[in-house]
């Protein structure tokens, strides 16, 4: 038994770290989305920052520099998306989707163009990498019988990113339901012609709701390429962004929700690392093929709609016309 | 008391100083000085002249149109005027954005509710005016305000509850309630009864006339000219974008007022003779709907009657009381349990035997309460939509081609037999008025010559004039020795329509009464379900 539960901290620390990604994807889609603007293009928003944050982090071996750089590049396909779907009011799946496209040509190209590693960058190392944060005491407390693995190995040793995520969940859910800017997001996303009669600006309100998704999705990108990985890879993203806003219909929308559907998707991908765990505790020989695939499977149970019924805001992925529907 | 001015562009002034012999010193609330709003080759507004005084209540009527939703959007700073000035107690204002109408005191109930559904009362009234960037201590602020303006204009809504959970007469309250925490000093209501039942409008106007004791200012915008009479001190008639005269409400009366709003006699009563009742065409007993997979908005819980030749039975009730799942099980779109017979025939109610398509070929046919979604395809031009539902039975066409032109005819016989304008049968339904659009769904209904029609909220959205049509029409088949069942929330239309009259609350039949011994206040009665 506890063979296994020393088997399973591993896996609890790898899906805290593959969870962060998905995390801050849902996060930005939540923001996005709950002011009304669907957005298919996490994905892309994604690869997008995943690339430049590598490849500026490699040129000036600084990963923050590369941090803002994958940041930048992100919001400026937000802004893009923003410009589409809200000023002039295209279909917000599309432009999403164009975004997708976009990012994959674009990142492939420029990598080439500037590395001619075939579409990867130079591999990270020292500076241009987020390096794993050591909380205090963690030499001492790992000494202490089974809260100490647990602190040691679970929680302490990961980027600064990771954490960030996790703090990211109890701030969104605070922005949303304790400040006047959550109210009027929320209210956007609901009912748009009463935000607009109430004397504010639908379009500014989606706006700042799409530019905080492209931050929160540049931070999922910048991750991937510099914290979780050591650098960047084609398509290195490989349906993050989907399987966020999977996660986020299974959260309904809600933060809190967000972070334990985040880190089950985490943990079934932290489970398809490891299949020898299966073999050596319950003596199942499981097709690697399948367990890579369970993180898919369960997104397409999700958008099956076979976890319930999930509302989303009602305006969502209708773009607002001033005084239109009269 | 001035009498009414016969001809346009009457000088407000002289028609405003009237009512209740108020002193006539301070500036009017609001004043609009040749206001005009084109959209693009359209004169949605022509020089608009008005002025209403503080402390009154003043209508506006007119038809769809007419142009009062555009000169309400200009107030609201939803459109600006092409030209034209607004002047608030005397000051000219800029409304750019509702922003600046707000801040220029106008407060705005529209008809449709612009209320966020799943926020609480508070929330929503707090909305774009909250005095603070944390919700706690705004909400908190806001309570305490809200209950001194609930004290001072004897008005309440419960602060916690959400929206969706609230009646519509209670949504509109909190509207006013937003309006007036907003400190609006004129309040404009859009078509503000069209959604009550009686006993809930009668409640809106003693809050009006409460509002207007407290010294705000009240622009009621309707079409029922007996609200118009009722409630307001001056009125103000609207047609094809002009503000045609101005008068006190008290130096009119309801013929005059229609008169000037359709520029033409209209006859708002109407003369039908007795009826002749024939033979028992459908009967209806102890339908039930399943609540469950299909679990609609409001079940029926056990409806009995029956419907003879050359009558029409009235259904009363306000929206949401099973008169709309009633149709359509009726018409063959919604599954039920129960019994019904047409002409003495089983009818199948569950299972696979049911479709529109075979209650058609028995005689049945329906005028759907939602025109643009059920009863039209808005895509599809006049002809196209003049054959659906009797694409296969009227011989338009061999198998699956089509006689375009025998199409061209039907919907041209449609066009000139019902007056629809403009008489393009290319033009599609989504380009037409919605009393034309109407016209055309009456027409094809009426011209598959049935033995029983079923009609659902025949004149919602349709003005006077094409009202006036659409109810000769209805007379003309029931006096032809048709059957017709009659859906309408407009309680004035029921009583001058219908032979019997049963009111519908919660899914039952709460009463059956002979249209000519009862009246609007024991129907308002029964339709809030009081027995």
């Amino acid at each position: 038994m506890s063979e296994l539960a020393a088997d399973l901290i591993p896996v609890l620390d790898s899906t805290l770290r593959l969870s962060t990604p998905l995390l801050l994807a849902c996060l930005a889609g939540l923001f996005s989305e709950r002011a009304g603007v669907f957005d298919l293009g996490l994905e892309g928003k994604m690869l997008a920052a995943a690339f430049f944050s590598a490849a500026v982090a490699f040129l000036t071996d600084s990963v923050w520099t590369g941090l803002a750089a994958g940041v930048l590049a992100s919001v400026v396909l937000a802004l893009l998306h923003g410009l589409a779907s809200i000023s002039f009011r295209g279909n917000q799946l599309i432009s999403g989707i164009a975004i997708n496209f976009l990012a994959v040509g674009m990142t492939a190209m420029i990598a080439r163009s500037w590395f001619g590693l075939g579409g990867h960058t130079p591999a990270l190392e020292g500076g241009s990498r987020f390096d794993a944060l050591h909380l205090p005491f963690e030499g001492i407390v790992a000494q202490v019988p089974l809260v100490g693995p647990l602190y040691a190995e679970l929680i302490s040793g990961h980027t600064i990113l990771v954490y960030l995520s996790l703090a990211l969940v109890p701030m969104t859910w605070w922005i949303f339901y304790r400040t006047r800017l959550g109210l009027r997001l929320r209210a956007a996303g609901e009912a748009p012609d009463a935000v607009e009669t109430a004397g504010i600006s639908v379009v500014g309100l989606r706006y700042i709701a799409v530019i905080l998704c492209g931050v929160l999705c540049g931070l999922a990108g910048a991750y991937m390429a510099t914290g979780l990985h050591a650098g960047f890879v084609n398509e290195m993203t490989a349906g993050r962004g989907f399987i966020a806003l999977a996660a986020l219909i299974f959260a309904k929308w809600r933060p809190w929700a967000a972070l334990w559907s985040c880190l089950l998707f985490g943990f079934l991908q932290a489970l398809s690392l490891r299949p020898d765990l299966f073999e050596r505790h319950f003596s199942i020989h499981l097709q690697l093929q399948l367990l890579d695939a369970l993180p898919y499977i369960l997104t397409v149970v999700i958008l099956a709609g076979f976890v319930g019924k999930a509302i989303p805001p009602k305006a969502c992925g209708v773009p607002y016309v001033k005084g239109g529907a009269g | 008391m001035t009498s009414t001015p016969a001809s346009t562009h009457a000088s407000m002034p002289s028609g405003q100083r009237s009512p209740n012999a108020s002193p006539p010193v301070s500036p009017p609330a609001i004043e609009l000085r040749g206001i005009s709003r084109a959209f693009g080759p359209v004169q949605a507004n022509r020089e608009i002249d008005l002025s209403v005084m503080p402390g009154t209540i003043h209508g506006i009527i007119g038809e769809n149109g007419a142009g009062k939703s555009t000169l309400v959007s200009i107030l609201y700073g939803f459109y600006q005027a092409d030209e034209g000035e607004i002047l608030i107690d005397g000051r000219r204002v800029d409304i750019h954005d509702s922003q600046a109408a707000i801040a220029a005191g106008i407060g705005m109930v529209f008809q449709h509710f612009k209320l966020v559904e799943n926020f609480t009362v508070l929330e929503n009234i707090i909305l774009g005016s909250e005095k603070g960037a944390l919700l706690r201590p705004v909400l908190a602020k806001a309570r305490r305000e809200l209950m001194d303006i609930e004290r001072e204009y004897e008005l309440e809504a419960p602060p916690d509850a959400k929206i969706e959970d609230l009646s519509i007469g209670q949504r509109q309250r909190v509207e006013i309630l937003k309006a007036l925490y907003r400190q609006a000093r004129v309040l404009i209501l859009d078509e503000p009864t069209g959604v009550l039942t009686p006993a809930e409008a009668d409640r809106l106007f003693a809050i009006l006339r409460r509002l207007r004791s407290e010294g705000k200012t009240i622009i009621l915008i309707t079409h029922k000219l007996r609200e118009i009479m009722e409630v307001t001190d001056t009125v103000s008639v609207m047609r094809q974008g002009r503000m045609l005269a101005t008068v006190a409400t008290a130096a009119t009366d309801i013929e005059e007022l229609a008169e000037r709003m359709v520029g033409r006699k209209v006859s708002l009563q109407i003369d039908k003779p007795c009826a002749c009742l024939g033979d028992t065409l459908l009967e209806v007993e102890n339908l039930h709907i399943e609540t469950g997979t299909e679990t609609p908005a409001s079940p029926l819980a056990g409806i009995d009657f029956s419907l003879r030749a050359g009558e029409i039975l009235g259904i009363a009730g306000v929206a949401g009381n099973g008169q709309s799942e009633l149709l359509e099980v009726l018409a063959g779109y919604r599954r039920a349990k129960g019994s019904v017979r047409i002409k003495g025939c089983e009818v199948a109610l569950s299972g696979s035997g049911i479709d529109a398509g075979s209650r058609r070929a028995a005689g049945l046919a329906h005028i759907p309460e939602d025109r643009q979604g059920v009863g039209l395809v808005m895509g599809f031009s006049v002809e196209e939509n003049a054959i659906l539902g009797y694409h296969r039975s009227f011989g338009y066409g061999t198998g699956a081609l089509m006689d375009r032109s025998a199409i061209r005819s039907e919907a041209k016989r449609h066009i000139t037999q019902f007056d629809i304008r403009p008489p393009d049968p290319g033009r599609a339904a989504r380009d037409f008025s919605g009393g034309n659009q109407q016209k055309i769904v009456v027409a094809r209904e009426i011209g598959a010559e049935p033995d029983i029609l079923l009609i659902g909220q025949p004149t919602r959205g349709v003005d006077i004039g094409a009202i006036e049509f659409i109810h000769r029409r209805i007379i003309a088949l029931r006096d032809a020795g048709k059957a017709i069942l009659l859906v309408s929330v407009e309680l004035e239309e029921i009583l001058s329509l219908a032979d019997r009259i049963m009111v519908m609350f919660g899914g039952r039949i709460m009463g059956e009464r002979p249209a000519k011994e009862t009246d609007e206040r024991e129907l308002g009665l029964l339709m809030a379900g009081v027995v």
